[in-house]
């Protein structure tokens, strides 16, 4: 590792946070613009064209307010939470490549640059980690501020939180599973841009026998799995926390859930990882199941630096069509109750993502190696 | 270096760019943010009326046996993760003990939830 390899991580990393930092803001406007929309509101419009700076005006004022520390709260664990919160969430969205790897040629040595955090080889485990990871910021904040509607908040957050993390878990197995026996994959693969990779191309790859028409469409693991997908994506939900499985902050029942008793930028931090992770889970839906960024680059009719920018331009789109979903969700189902939840959980998600999982081994088995003792 | 350490490297950067980012919210906000206790001010606000007692009230948490069920839907991911990677070398055997190993699992939660132990009693 040179001098130059030094610098180009320390590129990726800034130009990642960059990345999340920007589209943060617009996320939470959007969001609040739709949710206005589909109620037949206005929505934020005075700060800003069409209010789009709404989000900076909110935090900037969240900066100005005074702080309150509870007397009765555990200072140390009270201050740590917001910490807990934000780093995993920058950190999952560290093995999701946002953009095919770019080629440079610096004093003759070429070097490839993949435009991703880092390509760790066990991605997928990494990402479930930190998805994991996220909870302990919930459970603490809710028992550090010693006040019971928190502690509460906390409470369901552990229980909420493990019961969904096993579905999301199967889920990824069942993708793990299948590219990594899909056609010519040679071998499996944790890391998300090898899932990428073997998203690329058309689905003739795998299936010519449906005829001309696998040509058009492309080789997404959403086609084959897309029990996957939507057990991955209500997992979701629940893992951030979303409306309808929101909660840990159902203000109707637990005033403001975990995060009652922060005030000022403590709270803008529990805000921001709200919707870093919201973001980050779309980005890992559209890369493990939407092909990532793969997506036609119009190479003969763009200029170079516009048609190398179009795999960013894919994942965008496609992440935000399920940051959509996130939202039109929240916009359209009431809140579960808290059984009803873990009877989803546990009596229907987990049993059919096991069941899907048995389902994909079967059929790829006898694919790939036909039935046995035959 | 190695990749691998290149790699980890990355990551250990970016954790303390997290950190960094979050101290300089915090920092900012603390010099520019007034600060002027009162212990009314410094009273818990739990839902706005005066606390009761203390903050940490016991409460009945129901649904721990899921934290063992989790256990083993956790643990099974270490054997069947391996296998999907594997699972072109391992072919059709492979398969088959994988898929009896699953069974074993949708049995034993068939078992808890026949034995009422995920109902809200």
């Amino acid at each position: 590792m040179d001098l130059i390899d030094f610098g180009l991580i320390v590129l990726r990393v800034v130009a990642t946070f960059a990345l999340l930092l920007i589209v943060t803001p617009l996320n939470i406007w959007a969001e609040r613009k739709l949710l206005a929309d589909m109620q037949n509101r206005v929505g934020p419009d005075r700060a800003g064209p069409w209010g789009l700076l709404q989000s900076f005006a909110d935090a900037i004022k969240l900066f100005f307010k005074e702080q309150v520390l509870p007397t009765k709260a555990e200072k140390w664990m009270f201050l740590l939470a917001p910490v807990f919160a934000v780093v995993p969430a920058f950190l999952l969205f560290m093995v999701v490549p946002w953009g095919a790897p770019l080629t440079f040629t610096i004093d003759g040595v070429e070097r490839v640059v993949p435009l991703q955090g880092t390509d760790l080889n066990v991605g997928v485990l990494f990402v479930l980690a930190m998805s994991s990871m996220a909870v302990y910021a919930v459970v603490l904040a809710g028992w550090s501020s010693g006040s019971k509607y928190p502690l509460l908040g906390g409470v369901r957050a552990t229980a909420q939180a493990i019961s969904y993390e096993a579905a999301l878990g199967l889920a990824i197995v069942a993708v793990v599973l299948y590219s990594s026996t899909a056609g010519d994959s040679g071998g499996g693969t944790l890391s998300l841009a090898g899932i990428v990779e073997r998203q690329s191309g058309t689905l003739e790859a795998v299936l010519p026998q449906f005829g001309a028409i696998t040509q058009f469409i492309p080789r997404w693991n959403l086609i084959p799995q897309f029990v996957a997908f939507v057990i991955f994506v209500i997992a979701a939900i629940a893992e951030t926390n979303r409306a309808p499985f929101d909660l840990v902050e159902a203000e109707q029942e637990l005033v403001g859930g975990f995060h009652t008793e922060y005030s000022g930028s403590k709270f803008l931090l529990f805000f921001l990882a709200e919707y870093v992770n919201i973001f980050s889970m779309s980005a890992l839906a559209a890369t493990l199941f939407l092909g990532g960024w793969n997506g036609p680059t119009f190479d003969s009719i763009l200029p170079g630096f516009l048609s190398a920018a179009m795999p960013t331009v894919w994942l965008l789109i496609k992440t935000y069509v399920i940051v959509f979903v996130f939202i039109w969700v929240r916009a359209t189902l009431p809140r579960m109750r808290y059984d009803q939840l873990m009877t989803l959980g546990w009596k229907r998600l987990i049993p059919g993502a096991l069941g899907w999982l048995i389902v994909s081994a079967l059929v790829i088995g006898i694919r790939r190696f036909g039935l046995p003792f035959v | 270096m190695s990749q691998y350490f290149q790699e980890y490297i990355t990551v250990g950067a970016f954790a303390a760019v997290g950190v960094l980012l979050v101290l300089a919210i915090l920092g900012v906000a603390s010099v520019i943010r007034p600060s002027n206790p009162t212990p009314a001010k410094k009273l818990t606000y739990e839902c706005g009326v005066d606390p009761v007692g203390s903050g940490w009230s016991q409460t009945y948490v129901r649904y721990y046996i899921f934290g063992l069920l989790f256990v083993i839907f956790d643990v099974e991911a270490v054997f069947i993760f391996p296998w999907a990677i594997h699972a072109e070398a391992l072919g059709i055997g492979g398969v088959i003990a994988i898929v009896l190993f699953m069974l074993t699992l949708v049995e034993g939660l068939v078992y808890a939830i026949k034995k009422g132990v995920l109902a809200w009693e």
